[in-house]
């Protein structure tokens, strides 16, 4: 009936990891809020008023789904790694790793409770652009979809940072130093083509353009590249990432002796 | 548990076809109709097996160090165990390698019958662990830590319980206190009720009563008493001996990752417990001269001195018919001192004998 897991734990560590977040729930809602009116005001308007439209879509509207994605990136990043660092910083770790749980119960947890928290941060920033632009969706269900996906893949990818880092530099460095700038130069603010031929080829091999392109299909129904292609590349993703992290429990490796 | 055992000790099948002792039906002695069928002979088996067998277990860390070396215990159920050792004995490892917070590296544990491997789940459920660093979150209240405990292993919310744990631990009033608030004392307490939360049958408790002061101590270990009478095992560890002296029913004494003794606290009490006192003698000695030889007298090698070696649990320490006859004997002597073999002494010979 419960699939052979134990949902009481799962239930009881995904709210324990809410609860970080209610405690700190103005921080949560405000700071989005402020920073996408912040790009709002200087890519849409001071920008935006410079590039028309791209595809057909006024630029304002057309950055939407790249600022959402940006977010949806750093803060599943962020909240799954330092889910799983902190109790490890602070040493309170021992009762995760001598509870009676599961290593997919442990991910299943952790990387939910961190994927929720980026999904909402996502749609409040949709919300928040919604006032500054019109929105429309074309796919609904598929922008959704894609939410979740990225959410999920992404929080798996801060659970296995969580575990590797020893300190916190570490774990600021692969957000800082790798997403964050893949993230900007995947078309976030632009088509990539927008970009000479050349460095539109380089393009193709940050992940993150096939996240973005397949995010703004489904609101707009055009892509930088076809939706298959950032479907099965979102899916090989969570793969890997599923697979590193159950290694990384199984081994026990940066997490036990 | 040890409540089931308390109902009803031994169970006879009068059909004659088999004679059947249930270690879980004590009080119905002779009346087959009030022994549980439940209580199938796998459990029976179970329930007389150690609770905890631990098996050639070795432990290699990363770096090289080999912190256990090949260990062989059992632990009883129901009873009170101290794992005694100095610093870097190797408790912490082996207590933290039962619970799952180690990987063995040779070697096999089974809980309640559970591999901690392959059945990690049925004997993580079985067991508390109280650490011995303080180490606990800071933001989330006291009450919300335990409820945590409880969820994170499997078990339903059960309020009652809980507030229970918590008044027996004093931390009652404290419930909605963020922990960070909490003295060092308090949070000790509150690993303790975490560590109940789940209603475990064997609890580890690494050092307890370190930094806690001597009331604490005291309410500590009629804590821990009133857990063994209610059924469950209790391993603690500790660097004193009175703490053994005062809680457990049996003691091992590790030392650079070996176990070298295992006894029941009465029998290590004893070997503790004996004393020597030395003469000095006025003019050396060849022999012990024959009004001594009822005595248990050794004349040391210069024939300097007379040890008399002898047991502070007795009753009659025989000190003063002994020098009542060294004074016939006229025998002089212009010094005396007695010495106590201290644990320090009992590492030292244990070592010895092994080599
Ligand atoms: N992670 C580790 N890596 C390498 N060596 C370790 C590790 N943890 C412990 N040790 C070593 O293993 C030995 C046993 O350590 P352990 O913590 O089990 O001792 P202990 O008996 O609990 O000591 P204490 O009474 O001080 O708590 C020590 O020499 C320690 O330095
Ligand atoms: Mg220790």
């Amino acid at each position: 009936m419960n699939f052979g897991l134990n949902l009481t734990a799962i239930r009881a560590i995904y709210r324990f990891e809410m609860a970080r977040t209610w405690r700190t729930i103005m921080q949560s809602i405000i700071s989005p809020v402020i920073s996408t009116s912040l790009y709002f005001i200087v890519f849409g308007s001071a920008i935006g008023s410079r590039i028309s439209e791209v595809g057909g879509i006024s630029y304002g509207a057309f950055i939407v789904p790249g600022l959402v994605m940006l977010s949806l990136l750093t803060h599943s990043i962020s909240n799954a790694s330092f889910g799983i660092f902190f109790p490890k910083f602070n040493r309170t770790i021992y009762e995760l790793l001598s509870a009676p749980v599961s290593h997919l119960e442990i991910i299943v947890s952790y990387v939910g409770a961190a994927a929720t928290k980026s999904i909402v941060l996502g749609l409040i920033i949709l919300a928040t652009a919604g006032l500054f632009v019109p929105l429309h969706i074309d796919h609904p269900l598929w922008m959704i979809f894609f939410l979740l996906l990225t959410a999920i893949t992404f929080s798996l990818l801060g659970f296995i940072i969580g575990i590797w880092a020893d300190n916190f530099e570490k774990l600021q460095v692969v957000p800082l130093l790798i997403v964050t700038p893949l993230t900007f130069l995947g078309g976030s603010f632009y088509s990539i083509h927008m970009l000479p031929p050349f460095w539109q080829k380089v393009t193709l091999f940050n992940p993150v353009v096939y996240l973005i392109s397949g995010f703004r299909w489904s609101f707009y129904g055009i892509a930088d590249v076809p939706v298959w292609i950032s479907l099965a590349m979102t899916g090989l993703f969570l793969a890997a990432f599923i697979a590193t992290a159950t290694w990384m429990l199984r081994t026990g490796y940066k997490l036990k002796n | 548990m040890r409540e089931l055992a308390g109902r009803c000790d031994l169970f006879l099948d009068f059909s004659l076809r088999s004679l059947r002792l249930c270690a879980l039906c004590v009080e119905s002695v002779f009346t087959e109709a009030s022994c549980p069928p439940t209580h199938t002979d796998r459990d029976i088996f179970a329930f007389m097996q150690p609770i905890i067998r631990i098996s050639s277990l070795s432990k290699t860390y990363a770096s090289g160090f080999r912190a256990l070396k090949n260990i062989n215990l059992d632990i009883r159920r129901g009873e009170i165990f101290a794992l005694l050792g100095p610093n870097g004995a190797g408790k912490t490892t082996l207590i933290s390698t039962v619970c799952g917070i180690v990987t063995p590296s040779e070697g096999s544990v089974s809980v309640g019958g559970h591999d901690i491997v392959k059945n990690y789940r049925a004997s993580r459920a079985l067991i508390g662990l109280v650490p011995q660093e303080l180490t606990t979150d800071s933001f989330e209240s006291v009450l919300g830590t335990v409820k945590f405990s409880r969820g994170l292993f499997g078990k339903r919310p059960n309020p009652v319980y809980l507030e229970k744990t918590l008044r027996d631990l004093s931390l009652w009033e404290k419930r909605d206190n963020p922990i960070m608030t909490l003295s060092g004392g308090m949070k000790r307490r509150l690993l303790i009720a975490k560590a109940l939360a789940h209603e475990p049958q064997i609890l580890f408790l690494d050092e307890p009563t370190a930094g806690v002061d001597v009331n604490l101590r005291r309410d500590m270990w009629n804590l821990v008493r009133t857990l063994r009478d209610s059924g469950v095992t209790i391993i603690l560890t500790t660097h004193y001996i009175e703490e053994a002296e005062e809680m457990a029913d049996r003691v091992a004494v590790i030392n650079k990752g070996e176990i070298i003794l295992v006894e029941e606290k009465a029998e290590l009490m004893r070997k503790l417990g004996k004393k020597q006192l030395t003469l000095q003698l006025a003019a050396p000695l060849d022999r012990l001269p024959p009004e001594l030889t009822r005595h248990h007298l050794e004349l040391s090698g210069d024939g300097r001195a007379l040890v008399y070696t002898y047991e502070t649990a007795d009753e009659e320490s025989g000190i003063v018919p002994l020098l009542d006859d060294i004074n016939k004997a006229g025998i002089r002597f212009h010094d005396l001192q007695t010495s106590q073999r201290s644990l320090e002494d009992i590492f030292v010979s244990l070592v010895k004998e092994e080599q």
